[in-house]
């Protein structure tokens, strides 16, 4: 188990331990690779004690020293907890960006002055640095590449003003929805949903109208064909709306860069609003023109 | 791209066809980045995740929203009450189901019924006529404010298509809704609704069958139209609002401030 920390292991271990009722650390020095003690002893005549194996622990790389001096690996990865090879590996890697020369400890005197923290046993040998020697049947543990989100998704790079959704938003929302319900009850009690006789195929309503959101389109039957009215014109009317985002090229949103947009939109906001406020209102027996003020409302929602 | 013959095959073509089509302004709108569907798209474990990530699931609200977006003048609500009154009428919707059977006479005795039999039978009638009423008008003008903010250009020129596909669902969900108590007004008012449709080139007169059953509005359309109100649309627009929400997110939340 090469370069993990001590705690890790020892969680690990721990957690083996009461999985198994064993003792936790039998399990620690099984892990380390290291001569189970408490075993070794009991049991000497059953079995032989285990050769000790070729490495107990991995032999303190040599630490290479950068530019500012030899590091001591072995200490820092203890109190950082990151293994002692990828602490090799970052060194080597800083050493090459920036064009330094990988100094092992082997020659530290000459090259680095702040070499007093150096093991003792730190092996002398003046090789290059290369990567640590892996031992045997050993898995080597890799981080996780950090995928950044801005391939995906439409990531704002200056940072935008924000609040917290909760309980800014939620908020707002909740009275919003208390608001609308308050409203409805309220309405509710007070005016009533229209009831009328029962339906009759044989005595049809004089006028008879739509519901109110189609009254525009029957106040255009009025003056159009029926196929014009009815079909052509609420048809382009959709599509026409849906294709909004594709006509208009313009990526300007304030309204001044804008005014074309505006008014076409403008244009056709009104005129359905008018022609349904026309065929709700100003539409008597027969669809005939009427005002309701003098033959009265024919409407009903 | 000889094929051995010198002409350029069909199989080509097609694909030269589907790269067109998959590089357009269209198509890119639609499918997000990451999306199998898109162009260049290859089959990596990291892009499998981002299919499951950049999935219709990932939640409603991110956990913040630009600080305009909660300031009420900008949207003025209307989307969200719109959503609102979606829910309140599924709750009263479901409380009248219980009283109703879309059948002749009974449709109709049945209203009747919960003004006079049952208790609080009127006021949920009258919340979820109104609510219906009031939600059509919201969506209404929802998609003017969406508009007059250029709320629809790129990224969200998609969403606003879903939006007008909910538009005609609203439209669609009140129209159903509006047969249902079976008097005078109900017939009549579908009746000419629905006569505009029959105005159809070639297909009206289908059309107008599938639709009420029949050459005329008849007791069959009532049961047809129920279904259609209480179960079919409602799931309809609910997918619609699911994709709905969840573009607004993955595009950026709310577009703005001016
Ligand atoms: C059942 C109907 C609908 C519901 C429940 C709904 C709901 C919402 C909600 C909650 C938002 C968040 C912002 C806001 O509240 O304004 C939103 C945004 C949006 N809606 Fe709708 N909507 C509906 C119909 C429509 C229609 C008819 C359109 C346009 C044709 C539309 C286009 C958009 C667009 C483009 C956005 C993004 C706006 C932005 O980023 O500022 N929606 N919708």
């Amino acid at each position: 188990m090469a370069g993990l920390p001590d705690h890790l292991l020892r969680r690990s271990a721990e957690a083996r331990a009461k999985a198994e009722g064993r003792d936790v650390e039998e399990i620690l020095a099984e892990m380390k690779g290291e001569a189970p003690p408490a075993k070794a002893e009991a049991a000497p005549a059953a079995e032989p004690a285990p050769a000790p194996p070729a490495e107990s622990t991995p032999p303190p790389v040599a630490p290479p020293a950068s530019g500012n001096g030899a590091r001591n690996l072995e200490a820092e990865s203890a109190d950082t907890g990151v293994p002692v090879p990828l602490l090799q590996r970052a060194m080597e890697a800083r050493a090459k960006k920036e064009g330094r020369e990988l100094v092992t400890a082997g020659a530290p005197a000459a090259a680095a002055p702040a070499t007093a923290e150096a093991p003792a046993s730190a092996a002398p040998a003046a090789a290059p640095a290369a990567p640590p020697a892996i031992p045997e049947g050993v898995t080597t543990q890799r981080l996780l590449t950090v995928v950044k989100a801005g391939a995906i998704q439409q990531v704002k790079t200056s940072p935008t003003d924000k609040v917290s959704v909760w309980p800014h938003l939620l908020a707002i929302e909740f009275v919003a929805l208390m608001a609308v319900t308050a409203f409805l009850i309220i309405f509710s009690v007070f005016v009533d949903a229209p009831l009328l006789e029962f339906a009759n195929f044989n005595e049809q309503p004089n006028p008879s109208k739509a519901p109110w959101y189609f009254l525009g389109l029957q106040e255009l039957l009025s003056y159009f064909d029926p196929q014009v009215a009815g079909v052509l014109i609420p048809t382009l009317g959709a599509v026409g709306l849906a294709i909004i985002p594709y006509v208009d090229k313009n990526p300007a949103v304030k309204p001044a860069d804008r005014k074309l947009a505006i008014m076409i939109f403008s244009f056709f906001l009104f005129a359905s609003a008018i022609l349904t406020i026309y065929g709700s209102f100003f539409r008597g027996p027969g669809f005939n023109f009427s005002f309701p003020w003098v033959d009265g409302i024919f409407f009903d929602f | 791209m000889a094929n051995g013959n010198g002409k350029v095959g069909l199989k080509e073509r097609l694909s030269q066809a589907g790269d067109h089509i998959r590089t357009s302004q269209v198509w890119t709108s639609i499918f997000r980045p990451g999306s199998p569907f898109r162009h260049g798209y290859t089959d990596s474990p990291r892009n499998r995740s981002y299919v499951i990530m950049n999935n219709v699931l990932y939640h409603l609200h991110p956990v913040k929203v630009k600080r305009h977006a909660v300031r009420l003048s900008y949207t003025l609500c209307l989307g969200g009450l719109s959503f609102f009154l979606f829910i309140l009428l599924t709750i009263t919707g479901i409380f009248l189901m219980f009283y109703y059977r879309p059948t002749s006479p009974q449709a109709y005795l049945d209203i009747q019924a919960l003004s006079t039999d049952v208790a609080f039978g009127q006021l949920v009638r009258n919340m979820h006529r109104w609510g219906a009423h009031l939600m059509v008008l919201t969506v209404f003008l929802h998609m003017a404010r969406v508009f007059y903010h250029g709320a629809y250009k790129p990224p969200r020129e998609f969403n606003w298509v879903v939006g007008i596909v909910l538009l005609l669902l609203t439209l669609l969900l009140s129209f159903t809704g509006y047969l249902l108590p079976w008097d005078q007004l109900a017939l009549w008012a579908v009746t000419v609704g629905s006569n505009m449709g029959a105005y159809a080139p070639v297909i009206g007169d289908q059309v107008s069958f599938a639709l009420i059953g029949g050459v005329q509005i008849t007791p069959d359309t009532l049961l047809r139209w129920y279904v259609l109100h209480v179960l079919f649309l409602p799931f309809i627009i609910v997918v619609f609002m699911a994709v709905h929400f969840w573009r607004v997110r993955k595009d950026g939340g709310i577009s703005g401030p001016l």
